[in-house]
Order: structure tokens, then C-alpha cells, then sequence
């Protein structure tokens, strides 16, 4: 294969990025041709853009198999495609959810940033190269940390970029390090090719283990987990309420499609020496996710606890990737994924409107919401108890098939620490939804206000995780089982 | 089978709540309308659930140890794990759902006076008891949980927004945390269960029929399991299945949230949530822990007879000591559910019929209790027992609904409290041959003893039971404190003639559902019997 000439499906399998690309420069310049009156449609184009770039990545570009592509640099297998599907929702709706926030809603960079940060992770989802791999992620995270830090004025946005970005770069240092070993150990850069030499023969306990433990580091901290968590809340905080949203659901999909394509499919053959590692980072991150999020009073705080848990639930299907031979660890990650991104887009959209309309993030002003906005109110409540894992919503079943994943895996115990877990995740869920609808305030007879393009968000992931809860849900894991055979050597 | 009329009955109130959350706040009365049409309509096809319910089938079916499940309506969901949409109801289930219809619609009809958003209390309601129905007919174990879940998180609004100011936030969340804690610990074991099956029968499939087929197989009692000598896969799941849903079922010492919940819960969700959902986890903990684990039930019932005798007792006495009506209530709820639970543990064919028949009779009978203290309470606004009395002349419906439902509790001839406890006690009483083997220690004969130190439990429970009925409803009005305090309603009237009838019948006609209980436990008895 040559890099010259690119033939026709090397085109397609990065129809998206080059789509994603030129989306970009058209915001760009409509910005320099609109008058300032009209640059709130900036947001509507670039949401509606993506939407579109979805719908032709899905029409045109259906995965083409488990063939290497552009010189081995990306695949274009279900894997990819489910994770791109994923990002590209993640990237509409942020870019509508944007639409009315204040100091970035308006800004065409904005848009054209988060643009080339979607770029990243959906060249994360599809990368076979760690070359690729690295390079994606770079591609991800530097847009990422100039978004957190947008609100040049605010000094917790400041802060927040800065500390996004000097955690990130640790993270990334590590990983690279841990990516050169490999290279070392093998002569290769391909994914596959690594995993398959190692395969017939490996470089030595130690050696090997500190490479494990190098990557695991860096892909530890993009999904924030326990004890590479540390830069989510402030950052969640600091960060536009979009933006925090962004970096909750799209970076940490891209980063899981990662985890099991690069971490799990390079070190397949060696289960002994990360299975541990990931049991003990599951049962950490999901531990002291949850039980941070007890006494937090601010909002956004509450939800990046709540995110740094939920990445515990999903390391518990990410341990079993390579243990079940249904499919089901992958599946279930890959499902998980897709009902979450769906479900924190929700509430962090109601927490954007909130703040909108009162300037406050504290949990407590929530108070009287169910009777100052019913609609609101109902699309929090459907979103937390999505996360909770209540039915018909699907993070019920998305959680049942991590569980399932864990017991197939062998790790009841594990299980068990997830369901006890999801319980007292529910605990501070509820006491949100009891502020919602229980408490009183002066202010419950001023609504909300909530904008067309929001009605749009709302749609989309409300009905998205009905449907995956329910009827979808047989669909949905089908679809998401297809993603295991993109893995290495599955 | 045309119409899925099992499925109607699940998701008709479930329309109906979306249906009710999706009008406009001013449409009051409306909501109530549709709320009552939706209990009316489940009652009808509940009934005609339960009267079509063809037992000489079971009987045939029984005849060669297979559960009867009727009305089956099989859709895949996820074909890729075996998780298929299966409902069905057998003589055990069908009552059940009758008992949830006739709660539902009772419910409804004494909620009429709810002035506080009563819209959103409707849909929520109805909410409730779709997931409650979900239990009863589910035929999936995937779908089972599916609506245990469901039925709770409407709990839990439920209470916190119309419940007992006092204690509602606390009550409703220790409730939510206890049940939904023991539930998820019988799912993980329901998990392990199905991967065990699937290894042993190669299917893997949540549907229930297939894990019974399979642990009547021998799937579950392999022995090796954890790589213990002499463990088995029944051994070491069946108490965390059977108490994680006996948490439901107000098991000690796991009934901790139920008088806090029952006495917080406005009157329509106490007599769901004492009426019915508690028979979820009794059903539940029947249904999947003594059905699918029988080798695991043989061996831990003999232990766990005595929680249930703790219950029966221990929670008759407590209820002597309340000073809140509705408190004594709870703990009697406490009391009787301790008396179903101790009917599985007979393993025998009359303890569990009883036990069966126990689940129906207690339902109505504490829905009726419920309703009765709400309506004393809406009018007088205190639940204190010394400074109520006189209420018999003020409210004569509900002093007599009481009294009946107290004579129920009693176990009073001609009521259905002395056709559902009798077998229980003579069933406790035929599992003399059940012995205890801890270590080297056995204790053999010892049920009979549980039957006498249980029989107790039903003295006390006359004693506190005719000092409510005493103090409360006779005694003197206090004029001065109460003034004129209005009759119940119309509407009112009727739940309290629904509830106090299907006692009643229940009572003087017990071959109207003995039968059909009796047939369905016919073969759960018999893979009891089956190793011992």
C-alpha cells in the first residue's frame, strides 16, 4: 500500500475527519460574512454540520472489514465506526448545547476547536499505528485544553486549562514512553503487528511490565481513573459547562475505544499482568468516584464524580474484554459508552440552561425546579436515574451487561463491589432528584427559558436512552457486539 | 393466545402514566379519571386473567413436576445473551396480579382528595404499579429485575414528595437503598446462575423456564464449586438470592425500612407497598431462590425458619408497643409477611400453599388497614392511638372495614386469615422431619416447636389488634378537639367494599383459589423432596 495514491475506500474510511475539517473552516468563514446579529446560527450550523457528517458517515462509509489502511495507520472495522458514531453525537450536541451558553456560544473559534478536537477522537477510535494512536490523541487533548481554558477572563477557566494541560501532558509523556518500549521490544508499530509478536514471544517479565504499567498510566488518565483523577473535578468545575460536557463524554469514548483497541489488543497474551491492574483501578475509580460525590454541593463537581465512577463501571467490562469469547466484555463497554455519552449529554445540557437562567451551579438552587420547569426537572431526573441505572432508562441495562461481563470474567467479586457501587451512586442521584421535587424556593414561578436547538439536544438523548433501554437494547448490543471484532486477535 | 393480555396489563398503566406526566398541570381531574380508568380496566383483565386460569392443565402439568405458566407471550429482546420479553403467570403469579389490580384501583379511588399535585402523584402511581405487574408476570429473569427496578425508583417519589412530612426524606431513601441492595446482590447470583446454566445445558437464556429445566438437571448442584469440596453452586448463592429479595419481604433482620417506609408513604403507596410490594420479594425469593436452587433451599430454609419465626413474633410485640397507628400496622405487616416467608420454609405442600394463599389474603388485608388508618388520619390529623376514640361514630364504613380486616389478622374462621394461616402452621408443624446440621451438631424436631412459639405471634397480634380497635374507633369522641369531622366518601366507600369483599370470599370459598395456588406448588415441592 502506498501513501501517494489514495485509493477510494482509504478516502472513505476518513470521510469523517475531512468532512470534520472542512466543517471547520465553514464555520470559520461564516463568521468573517455574518453579521454579529447572526452569529448565535454559528453553533446551529456546526451542530447541524456534524449531524450531517454523521448521517453520510453511516450512508457512505459502512466499515470495511479488518483490512490496515493509509500504510497500517488506521482500520476502518466496527470498532471505529460504533466510536466514531459515538464522538460525532457527542460533537453535535455539544456544538447545539452550546448554542446559548455564555462567552462561548458566539465565537466561531469555539466551534472550529471543538471541530478539530472531534477530529482526534474519531482518528482514536480508528487508529492501528501507535504512532497514529499518540498522534490522535495529541490531536484530541491540546483543543481540548485550550477549550477548558476559553473563558480568558474567569479565572477558574484559566486555572482549569492550565491544570487539564499540564496533567495531560504528564499522562501523554508516559504513555509515549510506554509506547516507545514496545516499538523497542518489537521492531513494530502496528497495533497488530505488536500484539502479534508478542504472540510467539515476549521481551521478559520486567520489561514487559513496565511498558504495561507506562500505558496503562497515560490511557488511566484520559478516563480518568483513580488515582489519575485528580485534574477532573477541577477541571469539570473551571471548564464552560459544554465544554465539561465534551470532555466527559467524547474524550473518555475515544479513550476507551483506545483502551481496548491499543492497551487490550497489544497485551492480550499477558492477562496476568494487567487483569490485576485494571480490577484495582476499576474498583478504586468507581469507589472513590462515588464516594467524593457525597458531600459535593456544586453541580458540575457532582457530575465529574459521577463520570469518574462511571469509568469505574466500564473498566469492569474493559477487564473481561479478552476473557469472554461472546464478545460480551467489548460489548458491553462499547454499550455502555454509547448510553453514556447519550445520558451525561442530558444532564449537563439541563445544567447549562440552569446556569443560564440563574448563574448558580450550586445543587441547593436546583430547589423547586420540578414546579419552576417541569420539562427540566424531567429531563435531570431521566438522566440520573439513566446514570443510576434504573430501568426502562439504559443505564440499567448498559450496566447489567458490564455485570454479566464481570461474573462471565469470572469476577463475582468485582460484581459485587460494582452493584454496591451503582447503590450508593444512586444515593446523591436521588438526593438531586429529591431537591428537584421536594424542596421549596421564591423562585418557582420564573420558568426557564429553553431555546430551540436545546429542544434538539433533549430530544435526541432523552428518546436515545428510552430506546436503548428498551426496545433498542437487543439492537444496540448486537451492533455493539460487532465492535469485539475489531480487537486484536479476537 | 391472541390479545397479550398480560402484556396489557403491564403496559396499559404504563401508557398511562405518560400519558398523565405529559398533560398540562391543569387537567386535575382529568388525570384522575384516566388514573381510575386504567386500575378499573387492569382489574377487569385481571380477573379475567385469574378465572381463565386453566388448573386442571396445571394439574397435568404438576402430574409431571413442570410448572403450568399460561398466557405466554415470548418476544426476543437480546438474542445475543437469551434475554427474551416472557411473560406468563401460573397459580401462583395469578393471584398476584389480581391482588396488585385490586390495590391499584382501590389506591387510586382513595387518593380522589390528594390536592398537592395530584396530577404528577397519578402518574407516578400508575408507574408503580406497571413495574409491580412487570414482576408478577415475568417470565425472564432479565425481565424480572427489569421491573423490581422499575417498581422502586416511583417508590421513592412517591413518598419523598407526598409522604409524611417528618420522616419522608429519611424513610423513602433507607427504603430505596435497602431494596435496591439486596436486589442487585440477587442479580449478580441471577448473573452467575445464568453463565452456570449455559455451561451445563449449553444455552445460555435468561427465560425461566429454561433455568428451572436446568436446575432440575442437576446444573446448580455440581459439587466443586469454588473449588470447595463439597460446595455447590445452590449452596453458596441460595442465601444471597433468597434473602437479597427477602429484603423485600420485610425478612429480619432485613425488615428495618419497612414501618419507616409504610408509615411515611401517603395511603395509596402504603397499600401498594404493604399490599403488594412486599409479596414481590416473598414471590421473587420463591420463584427463583427455593424454585431454581432447591438443593441450596434444602439446606439454608432449615436456618432461615427461624428469621421468619423472629418476624412473626418479634414484630407482633413491637406493634403492641406502638403509640402510632399507622406504625402498628407496619409492624404487624412485618409480623405476617415473617408468616409467608416461614411457609417456604415448611417445604412442604400445605405450609407453602398456605404460604401462597398468605400472600393474597395479607395483600388485601393490609391495603384494607392502610386505607382505614389514611381516612381516620386525613380527617382527624393525628395518628396518636390514646388520643384518638369515638371514631365509630363519626366514620361507622371504616370502623367496621377495620374491624374485619383485624378479625383477618386473627386468623378468624370464615375470613381468608384462617384459610391462608392454618395450612401454614399445620405446615410448619408436618416438617418435623426437617433437621439442622451445623458442624457436627444436628437438631431434628424442631418445627413443631416454631409452630407453637408462632401460633403465639397471632395472640399477640389479637391483643394489639383489638386495643387499636378499641381505642381508636370505641372509647369517647373528643367533641371539643375534633369537632364535626366529615364521613368518608363515596368513593372511599367503595375500595373499602372491594377489599373487605375479597377477603370475605376468600374466607367462606378458599376452592376459589386454593386449588390454583395448591397445583403450582406442586412441582416446586417436589424438586424440594426431589434429593432429600
Amino acid at each position: 500500500m502506498n501513501i501517494g495514491t489514495l485509493e477510494n475506500s482509504e478516502l472513505l474510511a476518513i470521510l469523517p475527519e475531512i468532512l470534520l475539517a472542512v466543517l471547520a473552516l465553514v464555520v470559520l468563514a461564516l463568521d468573517l460574512i455574518w453579521p454579529s446579529s447572526r452569529k448565535r446560527e454559528l453553533g446551529i450550523v456546526a451542530g447541524t454540520g456534524v449531524f450531517v457528517i454523521l448521517a453520510l458517515t453511516l450512508i457512505l462509509s459502512p466499515p470495511q472489514g479488518d483490512e490496515a489502511l493509509l500504510g497500517g495507520m488506521i482500520r476502518h472495522d466496527d470498532l471505529a465506526q460504533i466510536f466514531k458514531v459515538m464522538v460525532l453525537l457527542a460533537s453535535a450536541l455539544t456544538c447545539l448545547m452550546s448554542v446559548d451558553a455564555e462567552g462561548v456560544g458566539r465565537k466561531a473559534e469555539y466551534y472550529a476547536i471543538l471541530l478539530a478536537s472531534t477530529i482526534g477522537m474519531t482518528l482514536m477510535a480508528s487508529a492501528a499505528d501507535i504512532i497514529m494512536a499518540y498522534v490522535a490523541m495529541e490531536t484530541t487533548s491540546i483543543p481540548l485544553y485550550i477549550l477548558a481554558g476559553f473563558l480568558r477572563d474567569d479565572d477558574r477557566s484559566a486555572e482549569a486549562g492550565l491544570k487539564y494541560f499540564l496533567f495531560g501532558a504528564f499522562a501523554s509523556a508516559f504513555l509515549l514512553y510506554g509506547l516507545s518500549l514496545l516499538y523497542g521490544f518489537t521492531g513494530e508499530t502496528g497495533i497488530y503487528d505488536i500484539a502479534a509478536a508478542f504472540r510467539f514471544g515476549e521481551p521478559g517479565t520486567l520489561p514487559l511490565l513496565v511498558a504495561v504499567i507506562f500505558v496503562a498510566v497515560g490511557v488511566a488518565f484520559k478516563v480518568s481513573a483513580v488515582p489519575f483523577h485528580f485534574w477532573t473535578p477541577d477541571v469539570y468545575e473551571g471548564a464552560p459547562i459544554p465544554v465539561a460536557a465534551f470532555v466527559s463524554v467524547g474524550s473518555k469514548a475515544a479513550s476507551f475505544a483506545l483502551l481496548m483497541r491499543v492497551f487490550l489488543g497489544i497485551f492480550q497474551h499477558q492477562p496476568q499482568m494487567w487483569a490485576p491492574l485494571l480490577v484495582v483501578f476499576s474498583v478504586a475509580t468507581m469507589t472513590v468516584g462515588n464516594v467524593l460525590a457525597l458531600p459535593q454541593k456544586n453541580i458540575k463537581r457532582l457530575l465529574a464524580y459521577s463520570s469518574i465512577a462511571q469509568a469505574g463501571y466500564t473498566l469492569m467490562g474493559a477487564v473481561a474484554v479478552y476473557a469472554s469469547d461472546n464478545g460480551l466484555g467489548a460489548a458491553s463497554v462499547t454499550f455502555y459508552m454509547g448510553l453514556y455519552v447519550l445520558t451525561n449529554i442530558a444532564a449537563f445540557t439541563v445544567v447549562t440552561l440552569f446556569h443560564r437562567a440563574t448563574h448558580s451551579e450550586e445543587i441547593a438552587d436546583m430547589a423547586g425546579l420540578s414546579r419552576r420547569s417541569p420539562g427540566l426537572a424531567m429531563a435531570m431526573l431521566l438522566a440520573l436515574l439513566s446514570l443510576g441505572g434504573i430501568p426502562p432508562l439504559a443505564g440499567f441495562i448498559g450496566k447489567f451487561y458490564l455485570f454479566s461481563a464481570a461474573v462471565d470474567a469470572g469476577l463475582v467479586g468485582l460484581a459485587i463491589i460494582g452493584v454496591i457501587n451503582a447503590i450508593i451512586a444512586l444515593y446523591y442521584y436521588l438526593s438531586i432528584a429529591k431537591v428537584m421535587y421536594v424542596d421549596r424556593s421564591e423562585d418557582e414561578d420564573k420558568p426557564i427559558e429553553v431555546p430551540r436547538p436545546y429542544w434538539v439536544v433533549f430530544g435526541v438523548t432523552l428518546v436515545g436512552i428510552i430506546v436503548l433501554g428498551t426496545i433498542g437494547a437487543g439492537i444496540g448490543f448486537e451492533w455493539a457486539r460487532q465492535a469485539a471484532l475489531g480487537l486484536p486477535g479476537v | 393466545m391472541g390479545f397479550p393480555v398480560l402484556s396489557a396489563i403491564v403496559l396499559t398503566p404504563m401508557a398511562a402514566a405518560v400519558i398523565i406526566l405529559l398533560m398540562p398541570d391543569k387537567y386535575t381531574r382529568e388525570a384522575k379519571v384516566i388514573a381510575a380508568a386504567t386500575g378499573a380496566a387492569v382489574l377487569a383483565m385481571a380477573l379475567f386473567v385469574y378465572f381463565n386460569y386453566d388448573v386442571s392443565a396445571a394439574e397435568t402439568a404438576a402430574a409431571e413436576g413442570q410448572s403450568s405458566f399460561q398466557f405466554v407471550e415470548d418476544v426476543p429482546w437480546v438474542e445475543a445473551l437469551g434475554i427474551s420479553y416472557k411473560l406468563g403467570v401460573d397459580g401462583i403469579s395469578a393471584p398476584m396480579v389480581l391482588l396488585t389490580a385490586l390495590a391499584a384501583f382501590t389506591g387510586v379511588l382513595i387518593s380522589w382528595g390528594i390536592e398537592e399535585r395530584c396530577r404528577e402523584f397519578m402518574a407516578f402511581f400508575m408507574l408503580l404499579v406497571a413495574g409491580v405487574f412487570g414482576v408478577f408476570v415475568a417470565l425472564d429473569l432479565f425481565v424480572l429485575f427489569f421491573f423490581y427496578e422499575l417498581a422502586i425508583f416511583p417508590m421513592y417519589i412517591l413518598i419523598v414528595t407526598w409522604g409524611w412530612k417528618v420522616t419522608r426524606v429519611y424513610a423513602s431513601m433507607k427504603l430505596t437503598l435497602y431494596i435496591l441492595v439486596g436486589s442487585v446482590i440477587a442479580m449478580v447470583g441471577v448473573i452467575a446462575m445464568y453463565f452456570v446454566a449455559g455451561e451445563a445445558t449449553g444455552i445460555y437464556s435468561f427465560d425461566m423456564e429454561h433455568m428451572i429445566a436446568a436446575s432440575q438437571s442437576g446444573a446448580f448442584d455440581q459439587v466443586g464449586y469454588l473449588g470447595r469440596e463439597g460446595l455447590t453452586f445452590a449452596r453458596f448463592w441460595f442465601p444471597f438470592i433468597f434473602l437479597g429479595f427477602g429484603v423485600l419481604a420485610g425478612v429480619f433482620p432485613f425488615h428495618n425500612w419497612s414501618p419507616d417506609g409504610h408509615v411515611a408513604a401517603p395511603t395509596a403507596v402504603s397499600m401498594i407497598h404493604a399490599g403488594v410490594l412486599m409479596k414481590l420479594g416473598a414471590y421473587s425469593a420463591l420463584r427463583v431462590g427455593v424454585q431454581m436452587l432447591p438443593e441450596g433451599a434444602r439446606v439454608h430454609l432449615p436456618w432461615i425458619v427461624f428469621l421468619t419465626l423472629i418476624n412473626v413474633v418479634y414484630g407482633a410485640f413491637i406493634a403492641f408497643r406502638q403509640r402510632d397507628f399507622k406504625y402498628v400496622i407496619g409492624f404487624s405487616s412485618v409480623s405476617h409477611m415473617g408468616l409467608v416467608s416461614m411457609g417456604w420454609a415448611t417445604m412442604n405442600e400445605i405450609g407453602m400453599m398456605g404460604a401462597g394463599l398468605q400472600m393474597f389474603s395479607h395483600g388485601a388485608m393490609t391495603a384494607l388497614f392502610f386505607a382505614c388508618v389514611g381516612m381516620v388520619y386525613d380527617r382527624a390529623h393525628t395518628r396518636d392511638i390514646p388520643s384518638l376514640g369515638g371514631m365509630v361514630q363519626r366514620m361507622p364504613w371504616v370502623a367496621v372495614a377495620f374491624i374485619i380486616g383485624g378479625l383477618v389478622s386473627m386468623g378468624m374462621p370464615g375470613l381468608s386469615g384462617f384459610v391462608a394461616e392454618l395450612p401454614i402452621f399445620l405446615g410448619v408443624w408436618n416438617a418435623a422431619g426437617v433437621t439442622l446440621t451445623v458442624g457436627s451438631f444436628t437438631l431434628s424436631n424442631y418445627y413443631p416447636v416454631i409452630a407453637v412459639i408462632g401460633a403465639l405471634g397471632i395472640i399477640i397480634t389479637a391483643s394489639y389488634v383489638l386495643r387499636v380497635v378499641q381505642q381508636v374507633f370505641f372509647g369517647e369522641y373528643n367533641a371539643e378537639k375534633y369537632g364535626e369531622l366529615p364521613d368518608i366518601t363515596v368513593l372511599d366507600k367503595i375500595a373499602l367494599v372491594l377489599l373487605v369483599g375479597s377477603l370475605i370470599i376468600l374466607g367462606v370459598y378458599p376452592e376459589i383459589m386454593a386449588p390454583m395456588v395448591q397445583t403450582s406448588m406442586l412441582p416446586i415441592v417436589q424438586v424440594l423432596a426431589g434429593g432429600a
